[in-house]
């Protein structure tokens, strides 16, 4: 088995390196453990959303011009960043995913609990601010699902309501998750998305358009179409006010969906993606300079190869990354990390405030290129929230790191080519 | 300042196993109670212990006087708190290390003391306990069990109130209202508001545990403790179904006892300030040296996943300046402030530990009736506690416990083995009452909603303390949010349950990082970016927020409720 590239990683960022190595002709296998974190998503893709004071960012640019040099973002510089990231929307738009944001600067989006934060793409149907200051509504129905617990009508009441929108907030029965209720623990998002068809859209939006007049929109939760936007642009169409969807919390029904669509496209261009192969380890050339191929828990003793490879496995939550009381490993191939090795240093005890541990990564050069024992690995470019040098949750830059990392390392790859 | 009305003839302090059991053993004997508590029940070193069911035998070489009480207490939880009771059995265990000479010593004191121990073959322990760490060379059978003291706590305050007692939680006594060298009263000042009442009482009990030093203190009154900090780690799983102990002295890290769906190692002994009794913290070196001695008793634990990491504090009663504190008595102490400082109206009952509780506060009241000229028999020793009442053979003759097993769904056998008896007052079918809340631990709404009405709950710390909710293997991940959102139901003030939530979480993280590495470091930062990226929780609870919706009463301060807890499973 031989590939042009390999792909450590279906998320986010595998993906978008395998897309666009895919569009440029490469022969290109994604490998993908389990789910991403896109799975989790908030209906959003952030580029960078507060600056080093926690301060909402408006102007991303300017922001970004102001980071750190070992920020992943200094590392690509600002001329490649705006240059890489009208390429993120086409992609989409390529995968037939409809977003809003794409001249770059940051809008507002409604988190499933009721705070307001910056963000840079958002996927068609959310509800979107450009200024908090104006609300595109004076009166919004808030309309639940009844027994469904990850949609919280009252939290983001009472975020609109400090901006002065008067909100209704009220639950509808939907037949065809009724039965979903008999087992205690189906009532999750993509569970409702699974058993919500045509009919039930149907039924949705005629209780949708029974709710009270006064309300000039619908907020209703994240639970409709986890294959396409189909589905929810006919919902839509059916309801006679402008529908929105809000966040749920929990595993996220928009992110499954793009996740999806995303692969599709991967697919449609030729890509390999082994869902649930598991890449356990790597063969090295004699002078330990270049990864050969990788032994995957599927092809066994048929090691998988390529003349380069991507590390796109994420941090800790993706298994990118692997701690012990001892320190921190990369747990596939070895590779070197930039962490403290002293478990005292990698946390703040209060959850609220940014994490050291966040920004450790693997180890990487001005190329993107892992290190391994001291040296660079020439053919080996991570990518992603591998990198080190951002807390991406405190300051919402995952999505852009995923993304813009990716095409850089995707398009170094290129370049040698050429 | 505010007074209560009544006139109560007895103010307990305290809202842990010990004053719970004195609240319902004076409830019993027909006296006018009122329970204070601080913070919630179960908030202090009742809530941060083994859980073990002691059978004695841990104290049967250095403590005989423990030893016995322990047995005989063991046998009573057995019989009036059957749902907080899981009888496990217990081993104890010689590895090549010890002294086997150790053991026939062992066995000769515990049956001394009432306790049945018997040598068996330690292939035999290995079929019994296929965890237990296969070099051993001998082993020991006992009747310990697990207890779950959340459990066995609210159930002693349901009955208390049940028979008349008033309870009144985030409430902290401040001051003694004293005349002519007689405790009349107490002034106590609310957390949620920083109001101050006063009420008054014939006799005040201080059971306080290690709090109990401060509270004395009020009095002028100086109790010399020994504040002994001992830490545990929570695995992630049932490792073991059998308590295992380790057959030598008491040391480190020598005791692992499983207890619903996870198990528990520990415990350190170290003497901390009283100045930081509020502020434990594990240390890196406590949570090591419980690994490496936990894997000596089950080799699993080496590999297996940490929850969490907490201390408790043991109010021992100091009797000389022992660094290690092992060698003071782990006994009652039942003090009458008239006889010792001249002061009346006034006692303290502490030492002892959870498994006593019963026996503590039968002595106190005991002392108290004695006070107030009562002549009342003790009855807590053969009065089921509420969800006990039905013993197990009466349930098999009706055919119930058959039904159970093969008919109810899981979540309502988890609420069954919760609350016993009182499982029944949960509603199941009808508005999505069987949607599960929390799934590690299979709490559902139901459930939820009937701590929030009948469980003294108000926030969600309170509502893991009654239900177990976010204390399984996700530590409070989504189970805590739905929690909030239903806690938002009933109280209608949004700010105050994420501010709540926003507690709880942190609350949880705490526990987590002093084993923060492999899939409890994962799980950390799950928790972080769903909570602070996804829902920017973190912005919700900012303090430029709250007085947007002053409309609402914001919640206690909590905060300092959340600081003390590290609390158990």
């Amino acid at each position: 088995m031989k590939f042009n590239t390999v792909i450590i990683g279906g998320g986010l960022s595998g993906l978008t390196a395998g897309i666009a190595l895919a569009e440029a002709g490469q022969q290109v296998a994604i490998f993908s453990s389990g789910q991403s974190a896109l799975h989790f998503n908030s209906g959003s893709l952030n580029l960078l959303g507060y600056d080093a004071d926690h301060k909402p960012v408006t102007d991303p640019f300017e922001a970004i011009a102001a980071l750190p040099a070992e920020h992943p973002y200094s590392r690509l510089g600002m001329e490649r960043i705006k240059a890489l990231m009208p390429r993120v929307g086409k992609m989409m738009a390529d995968a037939d995913i409809p977003v809003q944001g794409t001249d770059g600067t940051n809008h507002w989006r409604l988190s499933p609990l009721g705070d307001f934060k910056p963000a840079w793409l958002t996927f068609d149907g959310y509800p979107t601010f450009d200024s908090l200051q104006n609300m595109p509504w004076k009166c919004v129905a808030i309309c639940g699902i009844d027994g469904f617990l990850d949609f919280y009508p009252r939290f983001l009441a009472a975020a609109l309501r400090r901006k002065g929108v008067e909100c209704m907030e009220s639950s509808i029965a939907v037949d065809a998750v009724e039965h979903q209720r008999s087992s205690s623990s189906e009532m999750r998002a993509p569970n409702l998305a699974k058993v919500i068809d045509r009919k039930a859209v149907e039924q949705i939006a005629e209780r949708l358009n029974a709710l009270d007049p006064k309300a000039e929109a619908i907020l209703f939760p994240a639970v409709v179409d986890m294959h396409d936007f189909g589905e929810m642009q006919h919902l839509r169409s059916l309801v006679k006010r402008p529908l929105y969807f809000a966040a749920t919390m929990g595993a996220s029904v928009p992110g499954v969906r793009v996740q999806q669509m995303l692969q599709r496209r991967f697919r449609r261009l030729g890509g390999a993606y082994m869902l649930g192969d598991t890449v356990e380890r790597g063969r090295w050339s004699a002078d330990g300079k270049r990864l050969e191929c990788v032994r995957t828990t599927n092809f066994g003793d048929d090691c998988v190869q390529a003349d380069q490879f991507i590390f796109a496995a994420g941090s800790f939550f993706s298994y990118g990354l692997d701690s012990t009381p001892q320190g921190v490993r990369e747990p596939i191939f070895g590779l070197d990390v930039d962490a403290s090795t002293d478990r005292n240093d990698w946390f703040n005890p209060d959850m609220f405030k940014p994490q050291p541990y966040m920004k450790f990564g693997l180890a990487v050069d001005d190329a993107q290129h892992a290190r391994r024992e001291g040296a660079s690995v020439e053919n080996v470019y991570v990518a992603g929230s591998a990198l080190p040098g951002a807390d991406a949750v405190t300051e919402c830059s995952g999505a852009g790191i995923a993304t813009l990392t990716a095409l850089a390392a995707a398009d170094a790859i290129l370049n040698l080519k050429k | 300042m505010k007074t209560l009305d009544k006139h109560y003839d007895v103010i307990i302090i305290g809202g842990g196993a010990t004053g719970a059991g004195t609240a319902r053993d004076c409830a019993l004997r027909g006296l006018s109670v009122l329970l204070i508590e601080r913070f919630d029940y179960t908030a202090g070193a009742t809530g941060r212990n083994h859980g073990l069911l002691h059978s004695g035998a841990r104290y049967a070489v250095t403590d005989t006087e423990s030893a016995e009480e322990c047995i005989k207490e063991n046998q009573i939880l057995r019989r009036i708190a059957r749902h907080c009771v899981e009888d496990t059995g217990g081993l104890f265990i010689t590895l090549p290390e010890d002294d086997l000479a150790y053991q026939a010593n062992f066995i000769e004191k515990c049956r001394a003391a009432g306790i049945d121990a018997q040598a068996i073959d330690p292939k035999e322990a290995l079929r019994i306990e296929p965890s237990v760490n296969p070099d051993l060379i001998g082993a020991v059978t006992v009747p310990d069990g697990a207890v779950d003291p959340f459990r066995l706590t609210t159930a002693n305050i349901i009955d208390a109130k049940r028979h008349g007692a008033d309870v009144i939680t985030y409430h902290e006594v401040v001051r003694f209202i004293i005349r002519n060298a007689r405790v009349e009263g107490v002034v106590m000042r609310s957390y949620h508001t920083g109001e101050e009442t006063e009420v008054h009482g014939s006799v005040v009990v201080n059971a306080g545990g290690i709090w109990g030093h401060g509270i004395a203190k009020l009095a002028d009154i100086n109790i010399n403790m020994f504040p002994a900090k001992g830490s545990l780690l929570i695995f992630g799983h049932r490792v073991n179904n059998t308590v295992i102990n380790r057959c030598r002295k008491p040391a480190n890290a020598d005791i692992l006892v499983p207890g619903d769906t996870i198990c528990i190692i520990g415990t350190t002994s170290d003497r901390v300030p009283y100045d930081q009794v509020d502020n434990m913290q594990v240390t890196p070196e406590e949570v090591d040296i419980l690994i490496r001695e936990g894997s000596m008793l089950a080799p699993a634990l080496a590999t297996t996943r940490i929850l969490r990491a907490y201390a408790g504090v043991r109010p021992l009663v100091a009797s000389d300046d022992d660094p290690s504190g092992r060698s003071i008595s782990r006994g009652i102490v039942c003090l009458d402030h008239a006889q010792r400082d001249g002061l009346e109206g006034f006692i303290t009952i502490t030492g002892g530990k959870l498994m006593t509780y019963r026996l503590m506060a039968e002595w106190a009241t005991d002392m108290v009736c004695k006070k107030l000229g009562i002549d009342a028999k003790c009855t807590t020793a053969e009065t089921p506690l509420p969800g006990s009442e039905t013993p197990e053979e009466e349930k098999e003759e009706k055919g119930s416990n058959l039904r159970h097993t093969i008919d109810l769904p899981t979540e309502q056998l988890a609420a069954e083995g919760r609350h016993g008896t009182m499982a029944d007052e949960i509603h199941w079918y009808e508005n999505g009452d069987d949607t599960l809340v929390c799934e590690c631990e299979e709490v559902s709404l139901g459930e939820v909603m009937y701590a929030i009405d009948k469980l003294n709950v108000h926030n969600l710390i309170n509502l893991r303390r009654r239900t177990r909710l976010g204390m399984g293997t996700c530590q409070g991940q989504l189970c805590a949010c739905r929690a909030a959102g239903l806690l938002d139901k009933a109280d209608k003030c949004s700010i105050k349950a994420l501010t709540d939530l926003g507690h709880f979480v942190n609350e949880r993280l705490k526990g987590m990082i002093p084993v923060g590495w492999g899939e409890s470091m994962r799980s950390i930062q799950f928790t972080q970016w769903l909570y602070n990226g996804v829902a920017g929780l973190d912005d919700l609870i900012a303090p430029d927020i709250a007085p947007q919706q002053s409309a609402c009463k914001m919640p206690s301060d909590e905060a300092t409720d959340t600081t003390s807890d590290t609390s158990n499973s």
